[in-house]
């Protein structure tokens, strides 16, 4: 049992490294290779389009590998690989997109969200707040009259019951 | 009174989602904006498909509006929108091929079987005019006005109703004279 349980352990993981397309390349140098990876992790696949470019089997994302790799190895920064990639690809190809017009409720629209929720739950509790100061201000004062009243009227409550007994 | 309209909060919510969610109904998510729209055919040097050792470049595509049609011999849909390239051609209309990442043999063969409906094709066996263009399946069909600048790309097949619908108005926008 422990030795199957052990094959299928390895098989998991095994099968886990497999789902790396992007660790075949081959770099003039490891600062070129870190490079890589970070911007093939970065780049969507214009053809599958829920997977980046180093996680996507398909031909295309292939294509855009080799190309982040070419481009690499002539000396472009990484800027300008992503710019080359948005000028044949659009800003889709981008998982971090630049902030402008377009991507501003991408950027913006959570933040915007949780203060409108935050600025509706501070209005709230002040009206609340305030309702219930108001009613406790409607609330009847008991004064020292009433005191005096309420103190005769137990007195007489006591003096009912001593006749009644 | 308050407390009434508060109530109406959801309903409001609903028929805002119902504005959007419809509005979104109609746009392909898999359709891409082209990225080169306005800008010229980006340049290359290809060889042509029936002749090997001649080498395309810019210079030798039309100076009149025309189409460029993304085809490859391993791409179902080409074969579908194939017999529809021929009648355009019959039309008069003009299209460039680009043969995307394909075999040459193949090719040819294919369009010896099924009639070649281009007036020229680029033997792209690499895919780097394609991925210039930001081609990102097969079959695309761009509109290319007689400055050689782009100005549309379908993605998909072209029939008769694509024909009609949009790339027709499209190649008369780009200056094109029925």
């Amino acid at each position: 049992m422990t030795r199957l349980l052990r094959t299928l352990m390895m098989l998991m993981v095994m099968s886990l490294s497999g789902h790396l397309p992007a660790a075949i390349y081959e770099f003039s140098s490891p600062e070129l290779q870190e490079r890589f990876e970070e911007l093939v992790y970065e780049l969507r696949c214009p053809k599958c389009q829920n997977q980046n470019i180093a996680d996507s089997n398909s031909p295309l994302a292939s294509d855009l590998r080799d190309e982040v790799q070419r481009l690499l190895e002539d000396g472009y920064s990484d800027e300008a690989i992503r710019n080359h990639m948005t000028d044949r690809y659009g800003e889709f190809v981008l998982y971090k997109p630049q902030v402008n017009e377009r991507t501003a409720i991408l950027w913006f629209g959570p933040a915007a969200a949780v203060l409108t929720a935050l600025i509706g739950l501070f209005w709230w509790l002040r009206v609340k707040a305030r309702r219930d100061h108001v009613a406790a201000e409607a609330a009847p004062q008991v004064d020292e009259m009433d005191e005096q009243r309420l103190a005769e009227l137990k007195r007489q409550a006591a003096d009912y019951e001593v006749r009644r007994d | 009174m308050r407390k009434r309209i508060l109530l109406f909060i959801p309903l409001l919510v609903f028929i805002i989602l119902v504005v959007l969610f419809n509005a979104q109904m109609d746009t392909d998510p898999t359709q891409l904006d082209m990225a080169r729209a306005g800008q010229p055919v980006p340049d290359f040097s290809l060889e042509a498909l029936d002749e090997p050792t001649r080498t395309l470049n810019n210079a030798d595509l039309p100076d009149q509006p025309y189409l460029i049609n993304v085809w490859a011999t391993w791409c179902p849909a080409c074969r579908v929108e194939h017999p529809y390239l021929v009648d355009l051609k019959e039309k008069g209309i003009n299209i460039v091929g680009l043969d995307y990442k394909d075999e040459r043999d193949k090719a040819v063969a294919w369009l010896t079987d099924l009639g070649d409906p281009y007036s020229l094709v680029l033997f792209d066996k690499d895919g780097r005019l394609g991925l210039d263009l930001g081609v990102y399946g097969a079959p695309e069909t761009y509109v290319v006005d007689s400055e050689g600048l782009l100005r549309y790309r379908h993605i998909g097949i072209v029939n008769e109703k694509v024909w009609q619908d949009i790339l027709r108005p499209q190649l008369i926008e780009a200056g094109w004279k029925p």
